[in-house]
């Protein structure tokens, strides 16, 4: 039993430990080094080594000390059997070796004699592992999205994988693209736009939806559970089989190339789902409160603005920021109704840019920093309420 | 009093809903209803522009006299496939401005001058010329003649609004396009995009579900794909995609793991042998999963994490005690809490990722066997300008939307209601 635990807790954690050192290499390769090849085995005995050490040892050793030794040790053996590398480099694979081994603090002989515990460790090793996968997955699109912003025409034809930042150079030639696309591509024409177009919508949509969510839940009116049920309904239609009809009457009416005419859209499709999340919310307010006002004399237009929509304004909140973010990344619409580069949005801005092969890719990938980094941003430090419209939302998408 | 006052309340509900109600009806259910009439039509997108009479007004100076001016409007029929009959045209002048030998078309009423072209035909030009002058004799100012705009009207068959019907689009839709190809292409891409995003959904939701350090902050980059504008993301893949020096192709073929680089978008078919068998797998189609799959696990991931967190703890300290492992309090206890809504999240996802156009649309057009409805839609009714095609493509959508609906309000709409 203990020997079983012994052995799967050395080929879970070297292995773990080797993908990690693969995954730094590959990193530092992006940065311009010029590594070949991975050495997975070499280092895999590396690591098997390290772990074994590390677990026989146990606690007989002062714990920093013992990881600090450990760590530097084998960074040293693994610069010696590696290709030469950058202090950097080194730094990086000591400061990994360093978490890792921290990790195994508890992993002596003594812990692996417990019931069960291989699977417990498999399970520890797949969770970190999932840990650095997801963040990985994620993040690499950004981090390419914004390192290649920075780069240059001719350095990315020398070495398409070399994404370090030249800093040397001037902080306006560094952000070159970026004086790029607002001075020759006009962007700030389009983030105005796009401003203009998502609070538009998020103003009308709360303007007509708080009415309408109210009377869904509270008034009892003729055909109310068959308009509960088709505000579903409507909302599961996709956008795509709007576009053709819409396509023809707005051109016959010349509401293309306006952005009215994306108002109305972008409204529209985003009605049926903030009266659904704000009628949910107002069903939760206390029937008694609005009695309350209603006893005071307050016809229904005063109980809405002076009860309703302060005791429900996280709920607006979040289907406020909701809408936006729905509006800030529309692009069907935005392709079908604007081809006047006047009335671009940001989304149909960089769609046109990439319309011309020729555009660089730094210039294409500043747009995308440009229109990512806004919604990120208000994401991040809105998360709280965004979750929360997103979560009931998350039907659509 | 009662009636009277359940009387009111109907009213405020009516007034209350009566705007959103308008604008969803103009915006959501027209269209649908639109597509019907133009999916019988054999309308192209050129026709759609209504053809209009046209003239632009350009005033010039004649030779050795200031009271007299010649005015030229450049007349044309916007349209070069409709005619417009019946044309009447109208112009104001400034007052003691009197026009001179009048064209016979036309008459000139209290400072109007007003004149019946009758039909123009397709892509009718016409330099139409009025002599003008002051009746003293005084000189005429330009600008007040330039002030006024001409007033055109005409008549001209609206090609939507005609009544001539025709089945072919549905015949080519169903007989001359492949149709069954694109019906399997779309449901492979929705099924498995909607069976990956849930799987992916339920390892991260677990994963965030434990605690350890940096979980808030894994929990909001885990929803960044989804935030993201879907142009910035799906150009950042096709970049990173590339196969001439895109990152991945290049950093495979330095570490050695291919020799060539792969057209992972381009390429329709990737040939795999194994043990002598060949395996044809659809490339490019498969990439654009797994793309879809990237970007919409974080809303089945938000939707199942706010279920495990409602799974009482006691539960698994139970098991802790019986000395269940985490692989199994994940199969006994989590999963049989968590199926009823994987059900419902896979039927609504399943729905959604049927409709989806703007990922396939951005990363491949369509092309290399990634060619769903939606896409479809879009080449037919813009591509080729087929507009009756493309309305035809989107009636299929309506009514294959309407049997998912049907089954998924047949088997738990009414349990959806209650999570």
């Amino acid at each position: 039993m203990k020997f079983k635990s012994l052995l799967i807790t050395l080929l879970a954690s070297s292995i773990f430990l080797t993908i990690i050192i693969c995954i730094w290499k590959i990193l530092a390769t992006l940065q311009g080094l010029s590594f070949t090849n991975l050495n997975f085995n070499l280092n895999l005995l590396l690591s098997l080594g390290l772990v074994i050490t590390c677990v026989f040892i146990g606690k007989k050793v002062n714990h920093n000390l013992k990881i600090f030794i450990l760590s530097l040790s084998f960074t040293i053996l693994y610069t010696f059997l590696n290709e030469s590398s950058p202090m950097w480099f080194s730094l990086g694979i000591f400061l990994l070796i360093l978490f890792f081994t921290n990790k195994l603090k508890k992993y002596d002989l003594k812990y692996l004699n417990q019931d069960f515990i291989s699977e417990k460790i498999v399970f520890e090793f797949l969770s970190l592992f999932a840990i650095v996968f997801f963040a990985l997955v994620i993040l690499f699109p950004f981090y390419i999205m914004f390192v290649t912003s920075f780069k240059t025409q001719t350095a990315l034809l020398i070495n398409p994988i070399d994404l370090s930042i030249d800093f040397s150079k001037n902080i306006f030639e560094i952000f070159k693209s970026y004086f790029v696309i607002f001075k020759t591509y006009d962007f700030g024409r389009y983030i105005l736009t796009s401003s203009y177009v998502s609070v538009g919508t998020v103003l009308i949509t709360l303007l007509f939806a708080i009415p309408a969510a109210y009377a869904v839940a509270r008034l009892n009116f003729f055909g109310k559970t068959f308009l509960s049920t088709s505000i579903l309904i409507i909302y599961m239609f996709p956008a795509i089989v709007l576009v053709i009809p819409l396509y023809t009457v707005f051109s016959q009416l010349g509401l293309r190339n306006s952005v009215e005419g994306l108002l109305i859209v972008y409204t529209a499709t985003t009605l049926p789902v903030a009266i659904y999340m704000l009628q949910g919310y107002f069903k939760s307010i206390p029937k008694e409160i609005e009695e309350a006002g209603l006893i005071d004399g307050q016809n229904w237009f005063g109980i809405i603005i002076k009860i309703i929509i302060p005791l429900s304004l996280p709920a607006i909140a979040s289907v406020s920021l909701y809408v936006f973010m729905i509006a800030w990344n529309e692009f069907l619409f935005s392709l079908m109704f604007l081809d006047n580069p006047k009335t671009f949005t940001l989304s149909r801005a960089i769609n046109h840019l990439t319309g011309d092969a020729e555009t660089p890719r730094q210039y294409l990938m500043a747009g995308s920093v440009v229109v990512t980094l806004p919604i990120l941003l208000i994401f991040i430090y809105f998360e709280k309420y965004l979750v929360s419209g997103l979560t009931a939302g998350s039907v659509k998408g | 009093m009662s009636t009277t006052l359940s009387k009111i309340e109907k009213r405020t509900a009516y007034t209350l809903l009566l705007p959103a109600v308008c604008l969803v009806f103009a915006i959501i259910l027209f269209p649908i209803f639109a597509n019907v009439w133009i999916s019988f039509k054999d309308v192209e997108l050129k026709d759609i522009r209504i053809p209009e009479p046209r003239a632009k007004k350009i005033v010039k100076n004649i030779q050795d006299s200031d009271s007299e001016l010649k005015i030229i409007y450049k007349l044309r029929n916007s349209s070069l496939i409709q005619d417009i009959r019946e044309v009447r045209f109208s112009d104001k002048l400034p007052k003691n401005i009197d026009p001179v030998n009048l064209d016979k078309r036309c008459e000139f009423k209290s400072q109007k001058v007003k004149c019946f072209f009758g039909n123009w035909e397709a892509g009718y030009r016409e330099n139409f010329e009025i002599f003008v002058k002051d009746v003293n004799n005084n000189t005429i100012n330009s600008k007040d003649i330039k002030s006024s705009k001409p007033d055109l009207t005409g008549k001209s068959n609206n090609i939507l609004l005609t009544t001539d019907f025709t089945l072919k689009n549905f015949k080519n839709v169903f007989i001359n396009n492949n149709f069954f190809e694109l019906l399997m292409t779309t449901f492979y891409f929705t099924f498995f995009g909607t069976l990956g995003a849930i799987l992916l959904g339920i390892f991260a939701a677990q994963l965030v579900n434990q605690k350890f350090y940096g979980r808030t902050f894994m929990r909001s980059i885990l929803l960044f794909p989804y935030v993201g504008p879907v142009v910035a993301l799906a150009y950042t893949w096709t970049l990173l995609l590339d196969p001439n020096s895109g990152t991945i192709n290049t950093l495979l073929v330095n570490y050695g793991v291919i020799e060539k680089p792969i057209n992972l978008l381009g390429q329709k078919y990737l040939i795999i042998n194994i043990l002598g068998f060949e395996l044809k797998l659809r490339l490019a189609l498969t990439t654009v999963i797994f793309f879809e799959i990237w970007r919409y696990f974080p809303l089945a991931f938000l939707f199942i994490l706010a279920r495990l967190q409602a799974i009482p703890r006691d539960l698994y300290e139970a098991a802790e005690v019986d000395g269940a492992g985490p692989f199994r309090k994940f199969f006994y206890i989590t999963l049989p809490q968590i199926i009823a809504i994987l059900s419902i999240l896979f039927m609504i996802r399943f729905i959604w990722n049927f409709n989806k156009f703007e990922d396939i649309f951005l990363l491949t057009g369509g092309a290399s066997g990634t060619l769903t409805l939606p896409i479809s839609v879009y080449q037919q009714g813009f591509a080729i300008s087929n507009i009756g095609m493309g309305s035809a493509v989107s009636i299929v959508i309506v009514l294959l939307l309407i049997i998912f609906m049907i089954i998924y309000f047949k088997l738990i709409g009414k349990k959806a209601n209650e999570i």
